[in-house]
């Protein structure tokens, strides 16, 4: 161990406006070393490969704590161009490709041959001519050192999604000065073939010299690849490891595994409603959610119980609750109380006593620039003529602005909703008021079932407890039949009575909500 | 799946198919001999393909079609009405009269850029409103402007009152100069072969253009501009220098134009031409992020030749000449509200196609 580390990040700390996300964190990564970086969703993975690409983001929210060194130099980049100067790479969950251009042209996207052409000296060097020919060489060259067959003359467009990623990373390989790599979540995409020739890459490139960080959620492929596995856990590093002491089951404990002994909170631990009415039955849902997609779901829920849908970010879960009240394109069948709910229709869904609590507070939950009032009482106006004055039989319908400041002031009580009064703008009030403002909107249409969507997403401890415990009562004392989509195991189990895995877009099982951790981080990475 | 091409072939080209029907059935109703038929397309592709041709380099740098083209057309009437009060004439004042416009409309399609970076995503809507501001500021100059501040010497291009431009400016010295340089007659029919060289040196640059770096970075701007700036190609810029050619390259287009028409209508010359061309853009089976030279080409032909057939058909249908004048009018708007509308719901189809293919994938997994 003459050698110095090609890289280390010493004592990387990193907050977001208070709120610590990574906590003395410490890697070291030798020449061609192939690390393995896995933790669940939140754990601070990207944040900290956001740090080491030198992000814009992480600039413009005050910067880091701790040292980055490579080889042997203290860096601080200021912008990813930096970073890639320096020789990183680093090929992100989205694909960044350009789909009217061929892998080619991708993979030298800016950075093409040139020639010089008459007008270069006259205006600037944009005006040189492209070498065609040398830039088939170059992109063949990095094809040929990731070690698997892509058609370089192909359009992005018309390319499966795998040989898209393998373009993305030839863009990375192609660069001369490349000597760390970093794949976030790579084979996400990928079918199992193609997913084994891109470890066989990764193998390849660590013999050349270049140190791979390999983050995935498949931990059989870290087992298979990595030479050193990494585990991280609320902003912390829990565990780091050589690979070939390790096990999936080891992996899997330190990923979800938290000091629970503190907790007094009595689990539902037994599934006790069997025998309950299945209020809601999905069948065969799919939803063209961006990001989410959900695929060939089939889910029942029963009559007055809370019923939790988990799993990690992207997997599909949010899709759910979204394409069955139809915010996005869905298909498959959706029966409630017998009678069939038609899809991609928002209305009817309402008129049929569901209500939704969006995870997009401020683009799809709230009327930002209207009164607390009329955020409350707008969908019951809407859709069940509520808080409205009739005359002449119905033909003139008047607000009736005593009912509506009457039962915004009830909720403001109940939910200790921070606000100047009831015709404050729900723009002014801080996130998680924000939040409750919209379950006071849901609650006040006295729905059948209720759809709750990330409910505690960016708010603080106080105001999540608050969320939680006004869901749970809303439940007990209504009889409300409750569907919450949460990225938050934890509170998933502290409220619901049974919790569904999603992974892959699919239902990867149902869980009673005191079941051991082990079993849901199981489930959890079943499909993906 | 040959079937499935052949309608989407169908749907691609339904634009020039219709004008090729309307084209077919008004040509024999309206009694006009073919050589002059070839005659007037001959000379109208003369006038107008420099101008469209301007309309393809922001539609390659993916900012849509550039309705704000007015710019450079107002700029190369300033230049020509200028050069006039000058007395330069013939080829030589069309020169000046570039050169006098190049500045104008590089600055004005600066401002064009510069604003249509703030307006990314709704980029046509913004130019075709600029357009009417700086129709405008247009006026201002040549109303106002003109005469106390920019001298103009004779009276017989200004106003009576003293100051500001006639409606009407003859460009009798420089008439057709340009298409008659090189004289060439086939047939019966006038080719301008100089102005056609001239478009033809256009096309050349227009084909290398798209194979430097920077109509490359154009390409890439155009198709996804948060991948282009992620590889470090300068978004804005790039967006600016299309502005800025197209403008400069429509200034030109107007002088060819202007002298192929001879005369200048100060006021109303450039109002409809931004419209007439992408009108004509659109007929020749572009869309709203692609068009290529053949699309220009064959736009004119057949618009104009709908242009010209039409208005005797409805002369010798109903009697009255109004009629075709009004029908081509609607029809230009029309085609352009046609082509909007086709290049939303193509791309509303493109994102259903998502869901089908979902749910495909779901119904074979259950099977």
């Amino acid at each position: 161990m003459s050698k110095a580390p090609l890289l280390e990040m010493k004592n990387i700390k990193k907050d977001f406006f208070g709120n610590q996300v990574l906590s003395d964190i410490n890697l070291t990564i030798e020449e061609g070393e192939v690390v393995g970086l896995c933790g669940e969703n939140g754990a601070g993975k990207s944040t900290l490969m956001k740090i080491l690409f030198g992000a814009d983001v992480i600039r413009e929210t005050g910067g880091y704590g701790g040292d980055i060194i490579l080889d042997s130099q203290k860096v601080s980049f200021q912008s990813p161009f930096d970073a890639i100067a320096a020789g990183i790479g680093m090929v992100h969950q989205e694909f960044s490709l350009i789909p009217g251009f061929t892998a080619t042209e991708n993979i030298l996207l800016n950075r093409e041959s040139k020639k010089k052409s008459v007008l270069s000296d006259l205006f600037s060097d944009r005006m040189d001519t492209l070498d065609r020919k040398d830039m088939d060489r170059r992109a063949i060259e990095s094809i040929e050192k990731m070690g698997v067959t892509i058609d370089k003359n192909m359009l992005i467009s018309n390319m499966p999604v795998g040989h898209k990623q393998f373009t993305e990373i030839a863009r990375e390989l192609s660069k001369e000065q490349l000597k760390l790599l970093i794949l976030d979540e790579p084979t996400a995409v990928l079918t199992e073939k193609e997913a084994e020739a891109l470890l066989d890459s990764i193998r390849g490139m660590s013999k050349r010299g270049i140190a791979v960080i390999f983050i995935t959620h498949r931990l059989g492929e870290i087992l298979a690849v990595c030479d050193k596995v990494v585990t991280m856990r609320d902003g912390y590093v829990v565990n780091e490891s050589a690979t070939k002491d390790t096990s999936v089951q080891d992996i899997t404990k330190w990923m979800v595994g938290r000091d629970v002994a503190d907790s007094d909170v009595a689990y539902v631990t037994e599934d006790t409603g069997a025998d309950k009415n299945i209020i809601m039955s999905i069948k065969n849902l799919w939803v063209d959610m961006p990001g989410e997609t959900v695929r060939n779901v089939s889910l029942d829920v029963r009559e007055g119980e809370i019923l939790g849908i988990g799993g990690l970010a992207g997997q599909g879960k949010l899709g759910i609750p979204n394409g069955v009240m139809g915010l996005y394109h869905s298909g498959g069948t959706v029966t409630f109380e017998g009678k069939d709910i038609p899809l991609n229709n928002p209305r009817k869904c309402l008129d049929s006593s569901f209500a939704f609590v969006s995870e997009d507070r401020r683009g799809v939950g709230l009327l930002l620039d209207e009164s607390l009032e009329w955020n409350v009482s707008f969908p019951a106006m809407q859709i069940q003529d509520k808080f409205l004055k009739k005359y002449f039989g119905g033909l003139l319908k008047w607000r009736d602005d005593a009912a509506i400041r009457e039962v915004t002031d009830k909720y403001i009580e109940e939910f200790k909703i921070k606000c100047t009064g009831s015709t404050q703008k729900a723009k002014e009030l801080s996130g998680g008021n924000q939040q409750k403002i919209c379950l006071a909107k849901a609650f006040a249409l006295e729905p059948k079932l209720l759809f709750v969507s990330e409910p505690t997403r960016g708010i603080d401890v106080g105001a999540k407890a608050l969320v939680l415990d006004a869901l749970k009562k809303f439940n007990k004392e209504q009889g409300v039949t409750i569907v919450m989509v949460s990225s938050e195991l934890e509170e998933l189990r502290r409220t619901c009575d049974r919790i569904a895995i999603v992974s892959g877009g699919k239902v990867a099982g149902i869980l009673p909500a005191g079941e051991q951790l082990e079993k849901f981080g199981e489930l959890m990475l079943k499909n993906c | 799946m040959n079937k499935i091409n052949y309608s989407d072939y169908l749907r691609r080209f339904s634009v020039p198919l219709m004008f090729v029907i309307i084209c077919a059935v008004c040509a024999p109703i309206s009694g006009l001999s073919p050589s002059y038929l070839c005659n007037e397309i001959v000379t109208r592709m003369g006038r107008n393909a420099f101008l469209i041709l301007s309309l393809l380099i922001p539609i390659m740098a993916g900012m849509g079609l550039n309705f704000s083209m007015t710019l450079g057309a107002m700029a190369g009437e300033i230049g020509l009405i200028l050069v006039s009060d000058w007395q330069i004439v013939g080829i030589p004042g069309m020169i000046l009269a570039m050169i006098v416009s190049v500045p104008i409309s590089a600055l004005l399609g600066l401002f064009c850029g510069k604003v249509l970076n703030m307006a990314k995503g709704r980029e046509m809507i913004t130019s075709y409103i600029i357009s009417f501001f700086i129709n405008g500021i247009y006026q201002l100059i040549v109303l106002y402007l003109m005469g106390p501040v920019i001298p103009i010497k004779h009276s017989n291009i200004k106003l009576p009152r003293g100051y500001g431009i006639r409606n009407t400016v003859s460009l009798l010295s420089m008439r057709q100069k340009l298409d008659n340089l090189i004289p060439l007659n086939i047939g019966g029919v006038k080719i301008p072969v100089a102005t056609f060289i001239i478009i033809f040196l256009l096309c050349l640059v227009i084909i290398w253009f798209r194979k430097t770096k920077l109509g490359q970075d154009m390409r890439a701007v155009g198709q996804d501009m948060g991948v282009a700036r992620d590889s470090g190609i300068d978004v804005e810029r790039t967006r600016i220098i299309s502005m800025v050619l197209s403008t400069v390259f429509a200034g030109i287009g107007m002088i060819i134009y202007l002298q192929n028409m001879g005369n200048i209508a100060t006021y109303s010359s450039h109002s409809q031409i931004g419209m007439f061309c992408i009108a004509a853009l659109l007929v020749g089976g572009a869309s709203v992020e692609k068009a290529s030279i053949g699309n220009v080409f064959l736009g004119i032909i057949l618009f104009h030749t709908m242009f010209i057939v039409a208005p005797k058909a409805g002369t010798v249908i109903t009697g009255d000449s109004m009629i075709g004048e009004y029908f081509r009018v609607f029809v230009s708007y029309a085609v352009i509200t046609v082509a909007l509308i086709m290049y939303e719901t193509n791309k509303r189809k493109n994102k259903s196609k998502a869901g089908e293919q979902l749910a495909l994938a779901q119904e074979e997994a259950n099977e």
